[in-house]
């Protein structure tokens, strides 16, 4: 009897397994890209940036900071039969005669990790401040606003810009391999996503503030920041999400700005924004290909990301259209 | 309306000081004395004597306590004395006023270009949905929006080159001295500029226009035989105007940050490059003012765009 009861338990149990709801990543990830094809496309690039960043050693033939003297400037699938092992140059030398497609594989890492890193620091603290302004209200929301305002007064290259002549360029010591040194960077650029994420964000905590949930929490006595950390801001999340991902390609093109006007990262810095640094001066008689690569993988990539940020967005919460 | 306009001016009083507050902190926060920096750039550095670099302190006003300092700019600002620039030694209010018409006209020039093109492309687009023509301007377009303006710059420049021969001029032209030259060197830039808001109004357009034929008021006009010309331009484009009108008047701050490249890259001399030319000196009193009249100027845009919308739209009333 004991041992019928305790098989339906483990058949009951197993069928329990059966049923339980498991996240079909994989079936969501395919419908997604069938659904939104551009989507697709971006979330396959950025798939690809992220191997391409993680592995740049492995990926990239030579040496980024390596220049063959006898390659400066060498045109695409140029080759230098005396070098030991024999280099060819797949995409051109640059003024140095530095391996372009080294380069370009190891400027994913810097555009990666600079993108990744100022948009989660400056979309975090602004949402943090929208939700926070938004939940307390009275004095705190009105010198939020003015503080918001200000920000959204200047635009954010240019506070990019300002911050970045403060800090000073960073140092090129460390290393790129461990890309020290690029946080003056990731500073500059963090602050100015913070006045538009703040302000839709609130504009999206007031609603939910005004939830029955909200009101349920606060009559069983939840402390104010219980409620902001577990009840507000997870409904706010689908949110996050959409603008981080909006905010990636604007990101990526601010430190490419930024390389390319040599404020910021090192000149030597494998950085797809400082390889087009001089290409309308010299480039354009000599070596026209060399504005070329660098400025197919931003567009690109910020395409890529632009797309998935858009998709996202319809899928997430198609309210939000036009919101950034 | 009268009061909404006031009370958006009076809100230009906190704003504007909090931008003020905060750049003039940021800017005392680099260490390093502008008395000796400046001094450090004059060839007798190894003479000066503690008594001269006093002397300097005095004169350009850093040994006054922190507060009378942001106070007297402050001050200043109010009416038009933005202070001596550090390196030009020459105030920043001349500077300004040589530059700011050179910006100004650039950023017209490309607002105007980008909605010659934008209006068009989206209303074109938006007809023809889903034909071969609205593909290819969408593609266009969403190109418009992921490349970066100073690599639109380049390629201006590359096709300059290879079509004109061009080379970067040598001296600017004034508008009012030779405009014939000023527009020659100013329409290809402006055309650079303008690039990204021709996309991304043309795209708004689009979306818009798509909206509003869907609308009754649509149907109606074309049943009572109107042509399709009066349809669309009196009464579709005139209900989709809102909304363009808005992304184009946010346009106008990305235009400031876009002129930073763009006159560095045709070398315009602009506040643009201005601001490059003052971070490379570290002229303080520049920067902290160039940020100023950025702010103003963004500030006004954004209150001029909120009137037109309120005076297009009669159900809009701001209280």
């Amino acid at each position: 009897m004991s041992q019928e009861i305790s098989g339906a338990t483990v058949a009951a149990d197993a069928l329990a397994q059966e049923m339980r709801p498991r996240p079909k990543v994989w079936r969501n990830a395919a419908n997604f890209c069938i659904q939104k094809p551009l989507g697709g496309f971006g979330a396959i690039v950025t798939v690809i940036l992220i191997i391409v960043a993680v592995f740049a050693p492995q990926i990239a033939p030579y040496d980024p900071l390596r220049a063959y003297t006898s390659l400066v400037f060498a045109s695409p699938g140029a080759s230098d039969e005396t070098e030991d092992p024999p280099v060819k140059l797949w995409l051109g030398g640059d003024r140095l005669g530095r391996d372009v497609l080294s380069r370009l594989v190891y400027g994913a890492r810097v555009s990666l990790y600079v993108a990744v890193a100022s948009v989660l620091a400056g979309v975090t603290v602004g949402a943090l401040i929208g939700i926070t302004t938004a939940y307390f209200g009275g004095a705190i929301d009105l010198i939020g606003q003015r503080f918001i305002d200000a920000l959204m007064a200047v635009p954010g290259l240019i506070i990019a810009l300002v911050l970045l002549s403060v800090l000073g360029s960073v140092d090129a010591g460390g290393g790129f391999m461990g890309l020290a040194g690029l946080e003056k960077v990731i500073l500059a650029i963090s602050v100015g996503f913070i006045p538009g994420t703040a302000r839709t964000i609130r504009s999206q905590a007031l609603r939910i503030k005004e939830g029955d949930f909200v009101l349920a929490a606060r009559a069983v006595g939840a402390r104010d920041w219980r409620i902001i950390l577990r009840h507000i801001a997870p409904n706010c999340f689908a949110a996050y999400l959409i603008i981080f991902t909006i905010s990636m390609g604007w990101a990526v093109i601010t430190e490419a700005t930024l390389s390319f006007l040599g404020l910021g990262i090192p000149p030597d810095f494998p950085s797809w924004g400082g390889m087009l640094t001089g290409a309308t001066e010299t480039y354009t008689s000599v070596a026209p290909w060399l504005g070329v690569f660098p400025g197919v993988a931003i567009i690109t990539v910020v395409l890529a990301w632009n797309f998935l940020g858009d998709s996202l967005r319809d899928v997430l919460d198609p309210r939000m259209r036009g919101t950034s | 309306m009268q009061t909404y306009i006031l009370k958006r001016v009076l809100l230009f009083i906190p704003t504007l000081l909090v931008v003020s507050l905060l750049v003039f902190i940021l800017m005392r926060v680099i260490p390093g004395d502008p008395a000796l920096f400046q001094m450090h750039s004059s060839l007798a550095f190894s003479r000066v004597t503690e008594k001269q670099i006093e002397a300097k302190r005095k004169e350009i006003g850093t040994d006054r306590h922190i507060a009378v300092q942001y106070g007297s700019w402050l001050w200043g600002m109010t009416h038009g004395d933005f202070g001596t620039s550090m390196y030009l030694d020459e105030p920043v209010s001349d500077t300004l006023s040589a530059r700011l018409p050179v910006s100004l006209q650039l950023a017209v020039m490309a607002q105007f270009i980008a909605l010659a093109f934008a209006l068009p492309f989206g209303v074109f687009s938006a007809m023809k949905q889903d034909t071969w023509g609205d593909y290819a301007s969408r593609i266009v377009t969403m190109f418009g929006v992921g490349i970066p303006t100073f690599y639109v710059a380049i390629l201006t420049i590359y096709f300059l080159v290879i079509v004109f021969g061009w080379s970067p001029p040598l001296k600017y032209a004034e508008l009012w001295e030779d405009p014939r030259l000023n527009f020659q060197q100013l329409i290809f830039p402006a055309l650079a500029l303008g690039f990204y808001t021709m996309a991304i109004t043309a795209r708004m357009t689009r979306s818009a226009m798509l909206e509003v034929i869907r609308e009754d008021y649509i149907r109606t006009a074309r049943s009572k035989g109107l042509m399709e010309r009066p349809v669309i331009i009196r009464h579709a484009l005139k209900n989709a105007a809102l909304p363009v009108l808005t992304i184009f008047g946010w346009q106008f701050a990305a235009m400031m940050a876009g002129s930073v490249t763009t006159e560095e890259i045709f070398s315009i001399p602009g506040l643009g490059r201005t601001l490059i030319d003052a971070i490379g000196r570290r002229d303080y009193i520049m920067i902290q003012s160039l940020v100023m009249v950025v702010a103003v100027m963004i500030m006004l845009t954004n209150l001029v765009v909120d009137i037109i919308y309120a005076w297009l739209d009669p159900r809009i009333r701001y209280s």
